[in-house]
């Protein structure tokens, strides 16, 4: 078999609020792009096989595994990665500080996907249970932490998003 | 893991996206969510040189009920299933076994059309989808054709679609309201396929099953219809002894993998064990 020559495709996003663009092959995955391209490392690859969720980003609404989407299938897309969750001037959002101020990481690699996913899941359901947050983050693996300080640190950021205060559960 | 170069097209007419896969031939494939297909492209199991992709297809999205059946375009997603009014009153199954498939960001991704196309035997539409009786309607250069779920699937990887065709929509008549349904799926974690599943549909009459279908997932080379097992449990009350003979006829046509999730004899027994939970739990919620 001869191998086809293939032509770049010209891509356009946005990309935590800024637009990007550049000329990729199609076969070029999306958290390739985002790492290589647009050089930012916060997004992480762990499995490359659509099961840790360390790649997660934001994608026009939804969560995704960048590791398992062609940048080409979303051209014209809106993207946030984690580069983009601090607030505006610079402070931590609320489910940065959650992380922090809960112990939700010990070595950080999951992070970056976790924080992602737990942004959509508030957005969908801004005070969920401690059942609904399990299960939201089923597709985010951590090695570390065993799961019960990242659920806190969800709990942390829905409470003051709401503007509830954030009681820990006994243990 | 990089996948092997390929050409992308974005039709956005069926009729350019079959021309596409008619033009083509054997080096091109769909692509719809990309969940089974850029797996399978990381691991050169696949190696298309053509990806069509469909998502520009408006016509192969969306749910709308159409007399006395629900249509369903095949690249609906399995987030949208969940969200779906349509699907929680009409086609409740639907909505239980969407929340056992995968995991959320995948289910944002993975469409129904994708799930049932390819006869993937690990996935769980198609078993739901034959236990619902449900018709495909494939669309090639030529024909338009409408194929029933019961004649698609014809061994692993291994169906009645034609090179160059496309599936364009998903029909499924409406169970009566009041319809008992239940899919048990034994899985060895969240995302995991099924080690065994059952989804039943039924209906009862005076405390006795009326009518009834069981369809199984992963437990043979292709999603299974088990309908000796059906017809055992009509115009009884499912007591044990039925259970347990309608689980027996039910393992009699199992014929599951050794593989990480177990040998054979474990996989069938927990098949059986799948039938009868799901027999109890729909005739439980039937009325
Ligand atoms: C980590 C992980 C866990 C998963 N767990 C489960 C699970 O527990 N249960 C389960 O059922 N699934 C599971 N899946 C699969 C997932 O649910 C998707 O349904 C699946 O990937 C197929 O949908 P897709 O849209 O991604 O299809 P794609 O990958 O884009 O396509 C799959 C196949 O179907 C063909 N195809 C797609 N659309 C059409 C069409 N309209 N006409 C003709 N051919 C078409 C493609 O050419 C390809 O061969 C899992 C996937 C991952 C990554
Ligand atoms: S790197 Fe994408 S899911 Fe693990
Ligand atoms: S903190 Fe180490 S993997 Fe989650």
């Amino acid at each position: 078999m001869t191998t086809p020559q293939i032509g770049k495709i010209h891509v356009t996003m946005t990309v935590n609020g800024t637009q990007v663009d550049g000329l990729v092959e199609p076969r070029l995955l999306l958290v390739h792009f985002i790492r290589e391209n647009l050089q930012l490392t916060g997004t992480h690859i762990g499995c490359e096989t659509s099961h840790c969720g360390a790649c997660t980003v934001d994608l026009d609404g939804m969560s995704v595994k960048s590791c398992t989407v062609f940048a080409v299938q979303v051209d014209g897309a809106n993207i946030m990665t984690i580069e983009g969750m601090a607030n505006a001037d610079g402070t931590l959002s609320a489910l940065q500080e959650g992380f922090r101020m809960m112990h939700g990481l010990q070595c950080g690699f999951c992070t970056p996907g976790m924080i992602m996913r737990a942004h959509r899941l508030l957005k969908e359901n801004p005070n969920p249970n401690e059942e609904e947050i399990r299960f939201g983050i089923s597709g985010n693996l951590c090695r570390c932490t065993g799961y019960q300080n990242i659920v806190k640190a969800i709990q942390y950021a829905a409470a003051k998003l709401n503007g509830t205060e954030f009681k820990e559960a006994a243990e | 893991m990089i996948p092997g170069p390929f050409e992308y097209h974005r039709p956005t007419t069926i009729a350019d996206a079959v021309k596409l896969l008619c033009d083509f031939g054997d080096d091109a494939r769909p692509l719809a969510g990309g969940h089974s297909l850029i797996p399978m492209m990381k691991l050169r199991l696949a190696t298309p040189s053509h990806l069509i992709d469909l998502q520009a297809l408006e016509a192969l999205k969306g749910i709308r009920r159409e007399a006395e059946s629900i249509v369903i375009g095949p690249m609906t997603t399995q987030h949208e299933l969940l969200s779906s009014q349509i699907i929680s009153k009409s086609l409740p199954i639907l909505h239980e076994a969407a929340l056992v498939i995968a995991d959320p960001q995948v289910r944002y991704r993975g469409t129904i059309g994708g799930n049932i196309a390819n006869g993937d035997p690990g996935n769980d539409m198609p078993a739901l989808m034959m236990t619902l009786d449900a018709t495909y309607r494939l669309v090639g250069t030529d024909e338009t054709r409408e194929v029933s779920v019961r004649d698609y699937y014809q061994g692993a990887y291994f169906t009645a679609l034609e090179p160059g065709e496309i599936m364009t929509a998903i029909t499924i008549p409406v169970p009566p309201v009041g319809h008992g349904y239940a899919y048990e799926k034994l899985k060895r974690k969240i995302g995991d396929y099924a080690t065994a599943a059952a989804a039943v549909i039924l209906t009862m009459s005076d405390g006795k099953v009326a009518t009834c279908s069981i369809g199984l997932t992963n437990l043979s080379e292709t999603a299974l219809l088990a309908e000796d097992a059906a017809q055992l449990v009509i115009g009884t009350a499912l007591d044990d002894a039925t259970l347990k003979k309608a689980s027996a006829a039910a393992e009699a046509i199992m014929s599951p993998a050794a593989d990480g999730r177990g040998p054979v004899e474990y996989r069938k027994h927990v098949g059986g064990v799948m039938v009868a939970r799901a027999l109890k739990r729909a005739a439980s919620v039937a009325v």
